[in-house]
């Protein structure tokens, strides 16, 4: 069983299951993903507020895209990260996907927070209201719901096996509301302007706007990896402090 | 690419002709919120390497 299992999958996602490598591997990881954020973020938020041309029509409020999109995209893609990963928990029961799940829903929750009022900030000078009950708005209301559904959960189920396997599966289910915030713009008349990014076509706007957007998108996605790093490693030490190895790591290690 | 600086002035540039709440506000929240999702964890990982520093020092103490 275990010699067909492993030619099902990479190596990786074996060694993965083992939280201590797991805590050693993310603990290579995170300074350089930490200071990549920092780095991107920094230099995207410059650029985003000094360099960048502003919108014909909008004026200044237009930068407010470099917080708006990458907030929104990162939401969907912590969600979409959650829900897999409670997947691979359910299938493979491999702790550590928990683990991600769990991780990803606070992370996910502020970035649905961030995209939701920075978009009413920005609707108030562009649209004159703050909120408007539009497909793309609600459908984004919708997941900043299911985050709070799946954090409510974990806190009311003490167990951490029981509450993967819920949490997991509400999360599964919720995932039918990222098509329809993708696709809200498209299928229903809205206020919302179309997608900024698409893999397929070159945006609409000039090089000049999208650059350096394209350099928040990657700080954010640098500081996801961060934040559930973090997390993660924590969640670790917390699960599995009964054993040998934490012992040995906590008891040589100074207190950083 | 022409990137130059859109501002000539402090002034002009904290305005952001007449935006300057609606732009100002918004980055300060996202700078909120990516800090406490970053600090947060780090202190209760902190904590938690304390606490169970303690706990194995009382341990090797009782033994």
């Amino acid at each position: 069983m275990n010699m067909l299992k492993k030619q099902l999958m990479p190596k990786w996602f074996y060694q993965m299951a083992s939280p201590k490598w797991c805590y050693k591997i993310t603990g290579q990881l995170l300074p350089i993903f930490g200071c990549a954020a920092l780095g991107l973020l920094l230099l995207g938020t410059v650029w985003a507020l000094l360099f960048a041309p502003p919108d014909y029509q909008q004026g200044n409020s237009f930068r407010i895209i470099y917080i708006h999109v990458p907030s929104a995209i990162l939401a969907q893609s912590i969600y979409i990260t959650m829900a897999l990963a409670g997947a691979v928990g359910i299938i493979w029961k491999m702790k550590i996907a928990d683990m991600v799940a769990y991780a990803c829903a606070p992370i996910g929750a502020s970035m649905a927070f961030v995209a939701l009022i920075t978009g009413a900030i920005w609707g108030k000078p562009t649209w004159g209201s703050w909120w408007v009950w539009d497909a793309r708005l609600t459908s984004m209301l919708i997941l900043l719901f299911l985050y709070f559904g799946v954090m409510a959960l974990y806190a009311a189920m003490g167990k951490p096996s029981k509450a993967a396997r819920a949490t997991a599966i509400l999360s599964l289910v919720g995932l039918v509301n990222i098509p329809i915030i993708k696709y809200s713009v498209e299928w229903w008349n809205t206020l919302h302007q179309p997608a900024t990014f698409t893999l397929t076509e070159k945006p609409a706007m000039p090089v000049e706007m999208w650059l350096p957007l394209l350099v928040m998108l990657i700080g954010f996605y640098c500081f996801f990896a961060t934040s559930m790093m973090l997390r993660l490693r924590t969640e670790i030490l917390s699960r599995e402090k009964r054993t040998a190895w934490v012992k040995e790591l906590v008891t040589k290690s100074s207190v950083r | 690419m022409g990137h130059i600086m859109q501002f000539s002035t402090w002034i002009e540039f904290v305005d952001m002709g007449g935006h300057g709440l609606y732009v100002w506000l918004s980055f300060a929240i996202a700078i909120g919120v990516i800090s406490i999702n970053v600090l947060q964890p780090w202190m209760s990982q902190k904590k938690l390497i304390e606490s169970l520093q303690r706990k194995f020092q009382r341990e090797s103490k009782l033994k």
